[in-house]
């Protein structure tokens, strides 16, 4: 699929990469968005607002006070054309995740029952995925994390909870997320995070993973969980801990 | 003591916002900020705060709020078809105070601020700007992620409004001349994102059939009730993209629901078209019950749209004229004054109304 500039009114456009989740596509939404980015360092692009990259899109949010589309689009095709060589900015962070306790495993049962393999296996493959950041939305600091171990790819529970805790590792379709908040969702709850996804006692450093960040998870005890848990309601943790490289 | 108002009866749904949260969308974080971009900017001219300053003021939605002032005093710009009245001191009956214009309140003055008439908001802004926090670069509340403005929340009673000034800078009240023009006629709106999700019938439907606002109107967003519009084969959904303001997003059900400062980041249903930015502040206006039709423009037609408003709104705030100070009522003004605001509360409703 070719890209395309879709209308958003006049205060955006959508760059779009594809139709569907894959890589490939979500590699090129980030490489525009780094692209944008340093563009704009560089005191180009008057008018860009911010761009906001999802799966498959990058969407351009733009001034029309200061701008116009017809001056944007051709500058944003020109970045397209060597946008593929820039890689995007990717830390590789890993979170602490407690799988071992029925609270926080709610549907560990029923994802091993399903998929037909043990419970010890899901956790596996659960910790032997590396994943993506695709996407942070749908809440605050909600990352959509693409990279789950194919074996565990399953549907959205048929009906969804009407509370999912905060810091709730869950799996659905291809992907794995972490709930910032307490609120109401469809995911298979694997395990649980001490690590707030979302924490407003960092300020404009609330949220703890950005788009395109490599994750993966380390398995910790439940007494760990409660020690790291304690930790974090002294104070917030500082993202830097978790962060294995940064570009 | 440090200044602030006091609410001693909160409004129906009030918040600290600003111009809005920029440069967090990528990470989840909603805008948020004033559903009325108009209002908010004319309410910062007249108590005397600069564009670039972004000061915050309350938004105020159906019912506004009584604040009792605890500061030597304390302008405050009062815009928008809101009643209000000044209560001099403890039990003196209320003296009316006519809107779109500034006015300098004293300690133990309360400003009791009631309905709103013909429009969903009005703004109270004061000079300096609502002094709380700044969070991800913005004062503006986000309510359901409980951050920004006052704990992240609507006012309740016994909150206190952070005043950045001990007392009112010496200088004329000021007013505008007319009440602004939103506008009237259809909500001019660019097909897209997903032109393409509709079928032909599907976006006649949508420009030519008429649509009422829904109960489901707030901060995030309006259903309308209204027709259905019907999907091309690429069907209602879609992986979610993200949502740009005024985005008409159209699920399986068929009815169109417009998103506004509150609204998510990204989403999975595929949108029929954007309100151009000039017509959002009157769309965030609409009251449930209230009927508007939908005409497709370009992108070019809807920025010209755009730029055209703002210098309309420049020459507003240029054109802001000095307003009589509190103190010497004189009743056959207050009389005129008053024929004159209810004449502005039928202009408004007619607008609105379509």
């Amino acid at each position: 699929m070719s890209t395309r500039f879709l209308d958003c009114g006049d205060t955006a456009f959508s760059v779009e990469f594809g139709s569907t989740i894959a890589p490939d596509i979500n590699a090129r939404v980030m490489a525009l968005h780094g692209a944008i980015a340093a563009e704009r360092e560089a005191g180009r692009l008057t008018g860009v607002v911010e761009t906001v990259p999802s799966m498959r899109a990058l969407l351009v949010f733009y001034d029309p006070l200061s701008t116009t589309r017809a001056a944007l689009q051709p500058a944003i095709e020109a970045l397209l054309v060597g946008g593929q060589a820039i890689t995007a900015r990717s830390r590789r962070l890993t979170l602490p995740c407690c799988y071992d306790d029925a609270e926080f495993a709610l549907d560990l049962a029923d994802v091993a029952q399903r998929t037909g393999i043990s419970q010890e296996r899901v956790i596996e493959l659960h910790l032997a995925s590396e994943f993506r950041v695709y996407m942070v939305g749908f809440m605050p600091g909600l990352p959509y994390l693409a990279g789950l171990a194919k074996p565990l790819h399953l549907p959205r529970r048929a009906s969804p909870r009407v509370r999912v805790p905060a810091r709730s590792v869950a799996i659905a379709t291809e992907m794995s997320v972490v709930y910032p908040f307490e609120s109401p969702g469809g995911w298979h709850l694997l395990g649980r995070t001490p690590v707030s996804m979302f924490d407003t006692r960092r300020g404009a450093g609330a949220t703890t993973l950005a788009p395109g960040d490599t994750v993966r998870f380390r398995r910790i005890s439940r007494a760990e969980y409660d020690a790291l848990s304690a930790e974090a309601e002294r104070a917030p943790f500082d993202v830097e801990r978790f962060v294995e490289a940064s570009p | 003591m440090s200044a602030r108002l006091v609410v001693e009866r909160p409004g129906l749904f009030d918040t600290v916002q600003d111009r809005g949260r920029v440069g967090f969308q990528e990470l989840g974080m909603p805008t948020a900020g004033a559903m009325d971009r108009i209002a908010l900017a004319l309410a910062n001219a007249v108590a005397g705060n600069t564009p670039d300053a972004n000061a915050a003021a309350l938004e105020m939605s159906v019912l506004g709020p009584t604040l009792l002032v605890e500061a030597d005093s304390v302008r405050v710009g009062l815009v928008g078809p809101i009643e209000a009245s000044l209560i001099a001191s403890e039990g003196a009956a209320p003296k009316p105070l006519p809107s779109d214009r500034s006015h300098t309140l004293t300690r133990g003055q309360r400003l009791k601020l009631g309905g709103i008439g013909g429009v969903s908001t009005a703004y109270l802004a004061v000079e300096g700007g609502i002094d709380v926090p700044v969070f991800m670069g913005s004062r503006s509340t986000y309510t359901r992620a409980a951050l920004g403005g006052l704990e992240g929340r609507k006012l309740k009673e016994g909150d206190a409004l952070p005043l950045p000034r001990e007392t009112a800078s010496a200088r004329a009240e000021l007013a505008l001349a007319a009440p602004f023009d939103y506008g009237s006629g259809p909500i001019r709106v660019v097909p897209g994102p997903q032109a393409d999700h509709f079928t032909e019938a599907g976006h006649a439907t949508f420009t030519g059939s008429e649509y009422v606002v829904s109960k489901e109107a707030d901060r995030m967003g309006i259903r309308f009730e209204g027709p259905k519009i019907e999907h091309s084969a690429l069907g209602p959904d879609i992986v979610s993209d993200g949502i740009a303001p005024g985005a008409i997003q159209v699920p399986a059900a068929g009815l169109p629901i417009a998103l506004l400062a509150d609204r998510q980041t990204a989403g999975g249903y595929s949108k029929i078209a954007t309100i151009a930015s000039a017509d959002l502040p009157r769309t965030c206006r609409l009251l449930p019950g209230m009927r508007v039709r939908f005409t497709a423009i370009t992108v070019a037609e809807a920025e010209s749209l755009r730029r055209e408003q703002e210098r309309r709104l420049a020459a507003a705030i240029a054109g802001l004229k000095p307003a009589r100070p509190e103190g010497g009522i004189d009743m056959k003004a207050l009389y005129e004054e008053n024929l004159i605001d209810g004449v502005v509360l039928c202009v408004h409703v007619r607008y609105h109304a379509n």
